[in-house]
């Protein structure tokens, strides 16, 4: 790679795209299918239920504590393709970079996807770049989609959550929103948290190892848990109340938000999963969560019981009641 | 949880001062929270479901988005049209309507409205920007004051002179003189902004106490602070007095917090100002001084914003002064909501339509 920088001519089709495409993609991301470097991926899939999806990152700081936008373009589609009940199996990675982006920083980013890929047992097998002029984008834009297989027999819909059902949250909430936000330019707070983004495949396989009548794994991004836990209970036509004590929430996680205004159960997180699951099924559930790799605080956090349908409610610790309520707009911090 | 903290989260000692508070209110009480981060507060936390049936609380003009006037955010919104100007502000006032458009608005159509986390990022930003001129929009209480008189300071230490506040800062106690006198309202006692009294300290209160018999309480914000304010009033209207008390002493000393205020002082003067609701109330206001007039922004720009207008059917003006609850307003819940607000007490997330919507089965 002869430039330090992606430049316009890096996007235009021909032997300097070839170039970046070769030296810094190919070279990390290594995979036979992608070696080809056909049009497209040929693949064989083992039999069952395809789960596909897709999403888009845009993240500004590229790099904060704990992680960077690489690892949350695979982590977060892998997310996606587990909460299906699906082994996630490849990926598409598509790449929008802004003339000027250094070199050694998009190597960076891929280095960050490649690790991911390789945790969650993921395979790259086709990607795409453009390039955009400088000032019309924000660095580096990733797009992945993902596809996997689900497990025979599995029917799992954020529908299907039923009365007496238990609700269980992997971890921590709000560790990689507070992150984020503790190192955006102006903001003069800091922190040590570092953001919870990590892919969640085996986590999801245990539980439902242990909990094979789970209703419905979701987890709680952009709108946090209240966005979650709202949109599953209007999908199944239940009320789902929260037992505010049972919630894991990191001290410095829950300072800032105090500070700046924020509800915690409305804070981005990248790499906690929330399972429902029948009453009865639920301790085994949480041990297997407790004993994954990203699951150690995991808590049993609520349940599901008869409507008003789409209510989510929170007891607080004195007993009195209040709704979660989801997240309108942007967050704002707000004046004193 | 840090203990400190869990001390005054402890459900065993909320349940005792409920216990307190019941035995206390031995006829209808109504009492007022001056300070949005208690309307939030008593919201978040369920508290007036604890209540006994004899205690109102009422939501006062406590949220500083809230009572900022109409008048206010039109020339806020005007300034942004101004070439070269950057508008930096607290993110709450993003969303909040004028009478004809919002600073959100005038973004999206390509003005330069920026959010900061302190008026002194507003002014680095000055320095940064060298050929821009950068205007803050001072909004807030006694609270934020002095970090916005420090960011003066520092812009004229710093010599920067395209650096400037548009002042419409709100002072609390004379203001709480205006509720008193007004007939609708008829509060039986205040739980006092447990951050502004830390830096003004429980004596500008006072004549409330001793002129109109009011008593008020400043409280903390934690769930066992509020309670604890709560009791203090009713006992006190209980036993027939009524006096100025502290029950956020974490927080709040006798004196308040002397160097803020003197920072205040050195760059504001008292002046009149226009509360949303309530209308002018004199002395109330903090204007830059004369001294400092090259960092105050309406001197600085000649702009006339469009008359003012207000919202037809919004009863914010209402509830900020606790005479009309949020579920009342006719427009709450239907065409009012956080999603499509037509008031600010709708917008700001220390609004008293929003606590209620967000936290609460009204309006659902």
């Amino acid at each position: 790679m002869r430039s330090d920088r992606v430049l316009l001519a890096h996007g235009s089709g021909g032997t300097m795209m070839r170039e970046l495409i070769e030296d810094v993609f190919v070279a990390r991301f290594n995979d036979e299918v992608l070696l080809r470097m056909d049009d497209a991926a040929a693949l064989t899939l083992p039999p069952g239920r395809i789960a596909f999806t897709t999403d888009t990152y845009v993240v500004t700081p590229r790099f904060f504590p704990g992680g960077d936008i690489g690892r949350l373009a695979v982590a977060g589609t892998v997310n996606d393709v587990a909460t299906s009940g699906a082994t996630p199996l490849y990926l598409s990675v598509g790449f929008v970079l802004e003339e000027g982006l250094m070199i050694e920083e998009l190597g960076r980013v891929l280095d960050s996807m490649a690790s991911v890929a390789k945790e969650a047992g993921v395979r790259i097998v086709t990607g795409d770049t453009k390039v955009v002029e400088r000032g019309h984008g924000d660095g580096v834009y990733i797009n992945t989609a993902g596809v996997g297989v689900i497990r025979e027999g599995l029917d799992l819909s954020s529908s299907h959550c039923r009365p007496g059902d238990a609700v269980l949250l992997s971890g921590t909430l709000g560790d990689h929103g507070i992150a984020v936000i503790s190192t955006r330019e102006g903001l003069t707070f800091g922190t040590d948290v570092v953001s919870d983004a990590a892919p969640l495949g085996g986590l999801v396989s245990a539980v439902l190892d242990a909990a094979p009548g789970a209703r419905c794994f979701r987890d709680p991004t952009r709108g946090g848990l209240a966005s979650c836990l709202n949109e599953l209970a209007s999908a199944s036509g239940v009320s789902i109340t929260v037992e505010e004590e049972s919630v894991p929430v990191r001290e410095q996680v829950r300072g800032a938000c105090e500070l700046l205004g924020y509800d915690v159960y409305q804070v981005a997180n990248e790499g906690k999963m929330v399972a429902v699951v029948p009453g009865d099924e639920a301790s085994a559930a949480l041990e297997a969560m407790r004993g994954s790799r990203y699951g150690g605080d995991a808590a049993i956090v609520g349940e599901v019981a008869e409507g008003p349908a789409g209510r989510v409610n929170v007891r607080t610790s004195f007993g009195a009641r209040r709704i979660m309520d989801m997240l309108v707009g942007e967050q704002l911090p707000r004046i004193c | 949880m840090t203990d400190l903290q869990a001390a005054w989260r402890d459900p065993e000692l909320a349940k005792h001062l409920v216990d307190l508070i019941t035995q206390a209110a031995d006829r209808p009480i109504k009492l007022m929270e001056v300070c949005g981060t208690h309307t939030v507060a008593i919201a978040r936390f369920g508290l007036r479901d604890l209540m006994p049936p004899n205690i109102a609380l009422l939501s006062g003009p406590g949220c500083p988005v809230c009572v900022t006037a109409n008048r206010d955010i039109d020339l806020a919104i005007e300034l942004t049209h101004v070439d070269g100007v950057v508008l930096a502000t607290f993110g709450d006032m993003m969303k909040v309507p004028g009478s004809y458009s919002s600073l959100q608005r005038e973004k999206a159509d390509g003005r330069d409205v920026r959010i900061v986390y302190s008026p002194l990022d507003a002014v680095q930003l000055a320095a940064d920007l060298p050929d821009r001129q950068v205007v803050f929009l001072g909004v807030g209480f006694e609270t934020t004051a002095p970090a916005i008189a420090m960011a003066i300071l520092t812009a004229a230490q710093r010599g920067l002179d395209n650096f400037s506040v548009l002042s419409v800062h709100k002072t609390v106690p004379l203001a709480l003189e205006a509720l008193v006198n007004d007939p609708e309202v008829a509060i039986d006692g205040f739980i006092l902004p447990g951050h502004v009294s830390t830096i003004i300290g429980p004596e500008p209160y006072r004549f409330l106490a001793e002129r109109y018999h009011v008593p008020g309480v400043a409280t903390g914000f934690e769930p066992v602070d509020v309670l604890q304010g709560v009791w203090m009033l009713a006992k006190q209207l209980h036993e027939g007095r009524a006096e100025i008390e502290v029950a956020y002493r974490r927080g709040v000393s006798a004196d308040g917090n002397p160097t803020a205020r003197a920072r205040i002082a050195e760059v504001f003067e008292p002046s009149d100002a226009e509360w949303r609701g309530i209308g002018v109330i004199p002395g109330t206001g903090l204007a830059i001084r004369p001294e400092f007039a090259a960092w105050d922004a309406a001197l600085r720009f000649d702009v006339t914003p469009p008359p003012p207008k207000e919202i037809p059917g919004c009863q914010c003006g209402e509830v900020l002064r606790g005479v009309t609850l949020p579920f009342e307003c006719k427009l709450f819940g239907r065409a009012c909501t956080p999603e499509h607000p037509i008031g600010p007490c709708m917008v700001s997330s220390e609004g008293s339509c929003a606590a209620y919507y967000r936290y609460t089965d009204y309006g659902r």
